[in-house]
């Protein structure tokens, strides 16, 4: 629906959409090489991977950090503030994880608190208020699991989240740089684009965790992360992701610039796309995207109405001589 | 044996021990007790067919969607199959899946009703449960009525993956469209309501009821106890320790839980029905 409101994606009869996309891929078979499911998880859990401070850094102009929830405390799993992407002012929200052990306890391993998520949803209400886009990095391992977070309604707060970007009135541009791990990492990630690098995974449960459940072994987990088609080309393949960006050869970790330059171009592009968009238009495309997924079956229902026989259709035939 | 005395029996069929006071309890009077237990109020499970004869106006409940059946969007193998999985639970719970969706009128206001079955594949959420529950709140919001959640569920269903996950969202933007509208929906949370369905719609009612002693919780007793590596506090995430902390609006028993949800939508109706108080 969103390419109907904003035009084609592969606009090759040179209408100028063509650069725009030109660096994302679409289409899994597209892709140089298919990484296993368990490659893509140790590549999305890789410590030295760009987190989403390095990659605003190097995205964005003139980025301002800002801090809390003005309720009970500033959660450093995640960041946000305000910047420029192109000379152009706007909201940026991401889960901050660690590039090393002691960093990596300070930001409670990117798994966010309560607080974390609203601060987030205060961040999204600026961004609606002042007119401004909003881009969110996910990557989290999920929301914190402990008590401290039960007892300030973890659910709560990521419910919340979910339900302030459903209908938020400002293009919203997803990016899933690392993990995206269930409730914890969709509670960033309702868009009206949702891009992912290459070798990011997003589940609904850590393959560690599915394999505890199902297989009763968390040994099993290479075999859960198969079947729960969590790997980046899989997301497309089921449409959960829009585009994937690409890594550079070695993976994103092998060159934090090369990757941040890929993101910028793909977030310029997508941005100026979305811009074209009445914000009524942009609600109701976001509204559509994330009704269809399921996949059902209804025996019984009665069958779906058939097109619309437009007008010149149906203006009485004139015979033709054979 | 001793002269004169028998072991007392209590076969299984016959009768529950009630796991909070170890009373014996007749398994045809707990049932007549709505599933609780008459000397210590321990509210047991229940399930979606008699919640809802618990809820609606007799005679009232029109089921919706009721040929709804999940595919296999990953093609999920663990130990068996997803779609075999759930064949055995259909049999089992002789429901489709692990929701039961209807219009109804409660206390005579006109409602949309979701029902969550904890005992098909652990009230998990798919896409099915998904699809009924916005339907519910689509039509609710086309024809005006009220929504009523009762959820029972172990969050998403893990066999259907980031599409589980993506119900969420899919629910939640239905919500989002029915607050838009002035329609109240009001969440009853039961015993037990974790993970994804407590981080989605059960936590986003205008008014939360929970039913008494429920477990209410984002994350598993041995995800969270494995975090801090302690035993949590008896009664922790329970409806009592959540109404404490904020997060519920009321704990309500069972047999007034239908007089309390009519009296809340009662009240609302000026709004969401064409009522003018006379002030």
């Amino acid at each position: 629906m969103l390419e109907r409101i904003v035009g084609t994606r592969r606009g090759v009869e040179g209408n100028g959409h063509l650069a725009e996309d030109a660096n994302l891929i679409f289409d899994s078979t597209q892709l140089r090489a298919r990484p296993s499911a368990w490659e893509a998880v140790q590549a999305a859990r890789n410590i030295k991977r760009p987190h989403t401070l390095d990659v605003i850094t190097r995205v964005f102009d003139r980025f301002q950090e800002v801090h809390g929830d003005r309720g009970f405390r500033d959660d450093p799993a995640i960041v946000g503030g305000i910047a420029e992407l192109a000379g152009r002012p706007l909201v940026i929200v991401g889960e901050q994880k660690g590039a090393s052990t002691e960093e990596n306890i300070q930001r409670n391993f990117g798994m966010p608190h309560p607080e974390g998520y609203r601060k987030a949803i205060r961040l999204y209400r600026l961004a609606e208020k002042f007119h401004l886009p909003l881009v969110t990095f996910v990557d989290t391992p999920g929301a914190y699991p402990g008590p401290e977070g039960e007892e300030r309604g973890q659910a709560e707060a990521i419910a919340r989240a979910i339900f302030t970007m459903t209908r938020l009135q400002t293009p919203i541009v997803v990016v899933i740089l690392g993990e995206g791990g269930s409730g914890g990492a969709l509670a960033l990630a309702i868009g009206d684009v949702v891009l992912a690098l290459e070798n990011a995974i997003y589940s609904v449960i850590s393959p560690e965790g599915s394999a505890a459940i199902l297989w009763r072994s968390p040994a099993e987990a290479e075999r859960a992360a198969k079947a729960m088609r969590l790997a980046g080309p899989d997301l497309l393949d089921l449409g959960v992701v829009d585009a994937l960006i690409p890594e550079p050869a070695g993976g994103a970790h092998t060159d934090h610039e090369e990757t941040a330059k890929a993101i910028k171009t793909a977030l310029v592009a997508q941005l100026a796309k979305l811009e074209r968009a009445a914000t009524s238009d942009l609600l109701s495309a976001r509204y559509e995207r994330f009704r269809g997924f399921g996949t059902l079956t209804e025996p019984g229902a009665a069958p779906p109405l058939p097109a619309p026989v437009p007008w010149w259709r149906r203006l009485p035939l004139v015979r033709r001589r054979p | 044996m001793p002269f004169g005395r028998k072991p007392k029996e209590f076969p299984d069929h016959l009768w529950t021990k009630c796991p909070t006071c170890g009373e014996m309890l007749f398994n045809k009077q707990l049932v007549r007790n709505l599933n609780v237990c008459s000397k210590c109020e321990h509210h047991f499970r229940m399930g979606a067919r008699p919640r809802i004869d618990l809820l609606v106006d007799k005679g009232s409940f029109v089921e919706q969607d009721a040929s709804l059946v999940s595919g296999d969007p990953l093609g999920f193998v663990d130990q068996k199959p997803y779609p075999e999985r759930i064949a055995a639970a259909q049999v089992k719970s002789g429901e489709k899946d692990a929701a039961i969706a209807g219009s109804a009128t409660i206390g005579g206001n006109p409602v949309e009703l979701v029902v969550m079955d904890f005992e098909f594949m652990g009230g998990s959420m798919g896409s099915v449960v998904g699809e009924k529950i916005t339907r519910a709140a689509e039509r609710a919001l086309a024809e005006r009525r009220a929504l009523v959640i009762v959820s029972a569920s172990g969050g998403a269903r893990m066999q259907e993956g980031t599409i589980a996950l993506m119900q969420m969202g899919k629910i939640v933007s239905a919500l989002a469209r029915l607050d838009g509208g002035g329609i109240p929906y009001v969440s009853v949370i039961t015993d037990p309501t974790t993970g994804g369905v407590l981080a989605s719609y059960a936590s986003l009612g205008d008014l939360i009821l929970a039913e008494p002693g429920a477990l209410i919780r984002f994350s598993g007793e041995r995800v969270t106890s494995g975090t801090v590596g302690e035993k949590l506090p008896t009664g922790f995430g329970r409806s009592e320790f959540l109404l404490e902390k904020g997060f519920l609006d009321q704990i309500v028993p069972r047999a007034q839980l239908k007089e309390r949800v009519a009296f809340f939508l009662g009240a609302f109706r000026a709004a969401w029905q064409d009522v003018r108080w006379g002030l």
